[in-house]
């Protein structure tokens, strides 16, 4: 029984087995609609997300298997005071795999080690996020054909971002990959990811606080959300929210084949006007991020 | 200054200078009936200056929290006047419930039922992390 709580819980074999499987999913849907039958997958979320909890949701279905679970802490037992571990042992006996967002980090750590099913991390608080960093592996993979030799620029909260620090994590395992680091000085990349991952494995990057200058170096520009949950202090979110906002403008300077992406939600950190260029491709990620959940799911669930 | 040597008990030698109280605190030595000195700034060679803790009984210590506090400690085991063993410690791996994790978005501020561990991720500078949330611990 395996659970999935960091992206580095999975080697780049791994990895590349969930493209295969995902990419295999994309040709031939069909092939894979009653893999999952009579399998129930319990999506925990004891914070609210509309997309992540939609995406396990159609991913599950679309495996021809059944779904169970709720939405917001208020809705489950975690409101009466019990614990997430009691929960999932709980949720154990009714369901064949877990999938688990809350905000506390660590949370759906220790789900697996209480759980008698697989769990799947779908966000603990600023942590982890790991099917994200799936969609946003594949998205990569479909449009660039690698991971070796690519520039990704990450932009926005790169303090707070769980999805920019699972990324930076998954890339750095691929060959000569190069980071620029855009983010106002509060909010840069913590000290412990560029000493114990940047540093540690002597892979290029710099850290700048101006995009448009970064801009035609990049292969990858990773666009995040400032969030308002993630800061103690309401000022700080007022005065940082705004820092980046990406329009057609900045992006003149851009490579054309460079790729747009972003986690998902948006506030106003792109513009719309830039869903019509051909380079935004965050919607298209978030699809990408159905497919590997169902590429996972079927993975955990050892289904052949 | 003379500290009688003990005959049957457990000396903790090579302790960084300073952290002998701390040491002390943390094993609880100060709940014993027996004798516990504690020597402060003695003169070493390996060190220069090191504190020291005598024991006069031989008890069951937690080797771990001696290696997290500081991993160039040794432990001797006195019997009959003889140092029968001595105990080279190092950085354990993992630590339960020796130091707590400070970060207020870890699940074990919530959850006061969860043990607290901690492990070693950088032993080259004593690097240890929350296994939940990986925080730095301080």
């Amino acid at each position: 029984m395996r659970s999935v709580i960091d992206i580095l819980d999975l080697s780049t074999e791994e990895i590349d087995e969930l493209i295969e499987t995902a990419l295999d999913i994309i040709a031939d849907g069909k092939k894979y609609s009653e893999k999952c039958k009579g399998k129930k997958l319990a999506t925990l979320f004891f914070e609210p997300s509309t997309r992540t909890r939609l995406s396990f949701e159609a991913a599950m279905y679309e495996l021809g298997g059944q779904v169970l679970g709720f939405s917001d802490s208020g809705s489950s037992s975690a409101s009466k005071g019990e614990s997430v571990s009691d929960t999932v042992r709980v949720v154990s006996c009714y369901a064949d795999i877990i999938a688990m967002r809350h905000p506390k980090e660590g949370a759906p750590m220790v789900a697996s080690m209480k759980a008698s099913v697989p769990v799947i991390n779908a966000g603990d608080g600023g942590h982890n996020h790991p099917t994200q960093t799936l969609a946003d592996l594949l998205t990569i993979k479909r449009e660039k054909g690698a991971f070796e030799g690519i520039t990704v620029g990450f932009c926005g909260d790169l303090k707070f971002g769980r999805t920019v620090h699972s990324l930076i994590g998954a890339l750095s395992r691929y060959k000569n990959v190069s980071f620029v680091l855009i983010s106002p000085d509060e909010l840069t990349v913590p000290s412990y990811i560029k000493k114990e991952i940047l540093d540690a494995k002597n892979i290029k990057y710099y850290e700048t606080t101006d995009l448009e200058k970064a801009m035609p170096e990049l292969d990858i520009l990773y666009m995040t959300r400032v969030q308002r949950e993630r800061f103690f202090n309401e000022q700080d979110y007022i005065r940082l929210k705004d820092s980046y906002i990406l329009t057609p403008e900045k992006l003149k300077n851009a490579k054309e084949d460079m790729c747009i992406l972003h986690p998902l939600p948006r506030v106003n950190e792109i513009s719309v006007a830039v869903d019509e260029d051909p380079r935004a491709l965050y919607f298209k990620q978030a699809l990408n991020g159905k497919y590997m959940r169902m590429a996972l799911i079927l993975k955990l669930l050892e289904v052949q | 200054m003379i500290i009688n040597p003990i005959e049957n008990g457990i000396v903790i030698d090579h302790i960084k200078a300073g952290k002998g109280m701390q040491l002390y605190n943390i094993l609880h030595l100060g709940e014993l009936s027996c004798s516990v000195a504690i020597i402060k700034n003695a003169n070493s060679v390996k060190l220069g200056k090191k504190d020291i803790i005598k024991i006069d009984e031989v008890i069951d210590l937690d080797l771990d929290i001696i290696g997290y506090i500081d991993p160039g400690i040794t432990v001797n085991i006195i019997r009959n006047g003889v140092n029968e063993k001595r105990v080279n410690i190092e950085a354990p791996e993992r630590i339960t419930n020796v130091i707590k994790c400070k970060n207020p978005r870890c699940i074990t501020s919530v959850e006061q039922e969860l043990p607290h561990v901690f492990k070693l991720t950088d032993r080259e500078n004593m690097v240890y992390r929350c296994i939940y949330c990986e925080s730095k611990a301080k």
